[in-house]
């Protein structure tokens, strides 16, 4: 791990000097506030039964969808077009701390750009009468969820770019593994032919991983260990699997 | 540095197989330290294959290479930090700055701190990039790319150095600046180069080595070369006189000297001739004086210097001809 500390700097500083990260900051904080002004026109209409903060986390998988990808598509994919990860993996390096430092820049990105949104939030309570509209609980709550949940999503974008050269085809693999993982389970945990009793156990694992379950609970202020260890595990194994992808295509080059 | 036991890199029965096709077929070499060595072959012989097991960036089928005695497959960790790789194209990062990348790749190899500052200065003096220190490497231009790919090669003064093709899309005027570095670099540190361009390899290196298809097919200097692929000396003559009474002239200086090729004769009668002799020792003196001394007009007579381009074509298709039999090595200085 001696190298993992010049990975992650060298990894940061060129997210810092890259006017792409500027750009998609400036993109996804635009996205984000027009769904934000929308959530608030509603309250202006009329009374809701919820908080503007847990509505809006709620919508969470709109810019999981599109900004994990865009975020993590690069980090291995561009490596291995323009051959630096030869001479990457030649200095006293090993895989595992290439993977690591990409991962954790990626995520640190992720996270920067979520945290934005926390301006939003202080606007709202510097500007609005209604305290009301800010709950903590949720607020606190949702952001919690949006960093375990984090860890997952871009560990699976990380994944998806250590599985090809071309970072198109590393992002479109990045947005259909999230979809399935969001959208295809919630599906199949509403799916009738897993209520019969012999697919019991299959039905307990997809609603274990219900990830819009576990943003529920996080909102309500319940941080179950049971989701903190599926987002942790879940995390691992795609990390894992992305280093021995980076291992396994240098074996068969 | 006092020469220890062990070899730079000892190369031994390396086998290496992509999807049922031999890249590496048993090859087996060996480098002394301080040695600047040329590795020749056509495309597909196996070069950059070999080059990438050496760095231990590929794993070998079977055999082993050693990397100053420690064996690449099972102290990975500790060839990387013996050698500088170049790769083929030379990859870098598009958007950083040259003496970021160099600090960064410091960093990475295990540069102290304290040193890594004046360490790239005298990498880019020695470069000739102090220059373009602060440009983006996106926007340089293809020498001093490859420049920049050199100087993160022994930016850490590793012993040992593998290049690629280091010279490939360079003009000649840039040529000669990488020329003269990797000269600069003989006897402190064992360089294996490979290219295509033979004079190049002829100029720097102290030994050749040719592979064809996975093998060795000649290795030596480039002069034990030429007398072994080769095995004959040839001159070039150009005389006027009666042609019919010249092959027994030539017979009686050198029995096995031959004529190979003879051109018309020009305006004033001067014929140009090729000949051929198994003997590697100069027969100019007795060939002219014999000449003359019958009645010859002789213009001109050199000794043809056969170049390493005509060495690898016989030794490559030498390798052709005989597909599987035994490998000829001349002996090298190292082997």
């Amino acid at each position: 791990m001696k190298h993992f500390l010049t990975l992650l700097s060298h990894e940061l500083r060129m997210l810092l000097v890259s006017p792409s990260t500027y750009i998609a900051g400036t993109a996804f904080l635009f996205f984000m506030g027009f769904i934000f002004t929308g959530i608030l026109e509603n309250y202006t209409k009329a009374p809701q039964d919820v908080s503007p903060a847990h509505v809006f986390f709620q919508l969470f998988w709109l810019p999981v969808f599109f900004m994990v990808p865009l975020l993590t598509m690069k980090c291995l994919a561009e490596e291995r077009r323009l051959g630096t990860i030869e001479t990457l993996l030649t200095t006293p390096v090993t895989t595992t701390e290439v993977v690591l430092g990409k991962y954790t820049a990626a995520y640190a990105l992720y996270l920067s750009l979520w945290g934005a949104t926390g301006g939003f939030f202080y606007i709202l309570k510097r500007f609005s009468s209604d305290p009301r509209l800010i709950d903590s609980a949720p607020l606190i709550g949702g952001y919690v969820f949006i960093a375990v949940s984090g860890l997952l999503f871009v560990a699976i974008g990380v994944f998806a770019s250590s599985l090809s050269r071309n970072q198109a085809v590393a992002g479109i693999l990045c947005f259909v593994m999230l979809a399935g993982l969001i959208v295809g389970v919630r599906w199949l945990g509403e799916a009738s032919f897993l209520n019969r009793d012999i697919l019991a156990p299959a039905k307990a694992a997809v609603d274990y991983a219900q990830i819009f379950a576990h943003y529920e609970d996080f909102t309500r202020g319940v941080i179950d260990a049971r989701h903190v260890l599926f987002y942790f595990s879940g995390t691992a194994l795609a990390l894992i699997f992305s280093i021995l992808s980076v291992e396994a295509k240098q074996i068969h080059a | 540095m006092s020469a220890p036991p062990t070899p730079a890199i000892e190369v031994d029965h390396l086998v290496k197989t992509y999807a049922g096709m031999t890249a590496v077929a048993d090859l087996s070499f060996t480098v002394a330290r301080g040695e600047i060595i040329g590795f020749l072959g056509p495309n597909g012989a196996g070069k950059s294959t070999t080059m990438r097991i050496l760095t231990g960036y590929l794993p070998a089928n079977s055999g082993t290479v050693r990397i100053c005695g420690h064996s690449v497959a099972t102290e990975p960790d500790a060839v990387k930090r013996l050698i500088g790789y170049m790769p083929e194209n030379n990859p870098l990062p598009e958007d950083m700055r040259v003496s970021e990348y160099l600090y960064f790749r410091g960093r990475l190899k295990e540069i102290p701190r304290r040193k890594l500052s004046p360490r790239i200065d005298e990498v880019l003096e020695l470069c000739d990039l102090k220059r373009v220190r602060h440009k983006i490497i996106g926007q340089l231009s293809k020498g001093y790319r490859q420049r920049v790919g050199i100087a993160e090669a022994i930016l850490a003064e590793p012993p040992v150095i593998i290049m690629d093709e280091p010279t490939i899309g360079l003009d000649p005027h840039q040529i000669l600046i990488v020329r003269d570095l990797i000269a600069g670099l003989r006897g402190r540190m064992t360089v294996i180069i490979s290219s295509h361009i033979l004079p190049e390899i002829e100029m720097t290196c102290d030994r050749v080595l040719i592979i064809n298809r996975g093998r060795v097919v000649a290795q030596g200097s480039p002069a034990d070369l030429r007398r072994e692929v080769l095995g004959r000396t040839t001159y070039q003559l150009i005389t006027a006189g009666s042609l019919d009474a010249l092959p027994t002239r030539l017979t009686a200086v050198e029995p096995t000297l031959k004529i190979t090729a003879t051109s018309e004769p020009d305006a004033t009668g001067f014929v140009t001739l090729a000949l051929s002799t198994e003997r590697t020792d100069e027969l100019g003196e007795p060939l002219l004086q014999s000449l003359i001394t019958h009645g010859f007009r002789v213009r001109a007579l050199s000794r043809a210097q056969p170049t390493l381009e005509d060495v690898f074509l016989a030794a490559t298709r030498r390798s052709w001809d005989a597909k599987l039999a035994p490998v000829a090595t001349p002996a090298g200085p190292a082997t």
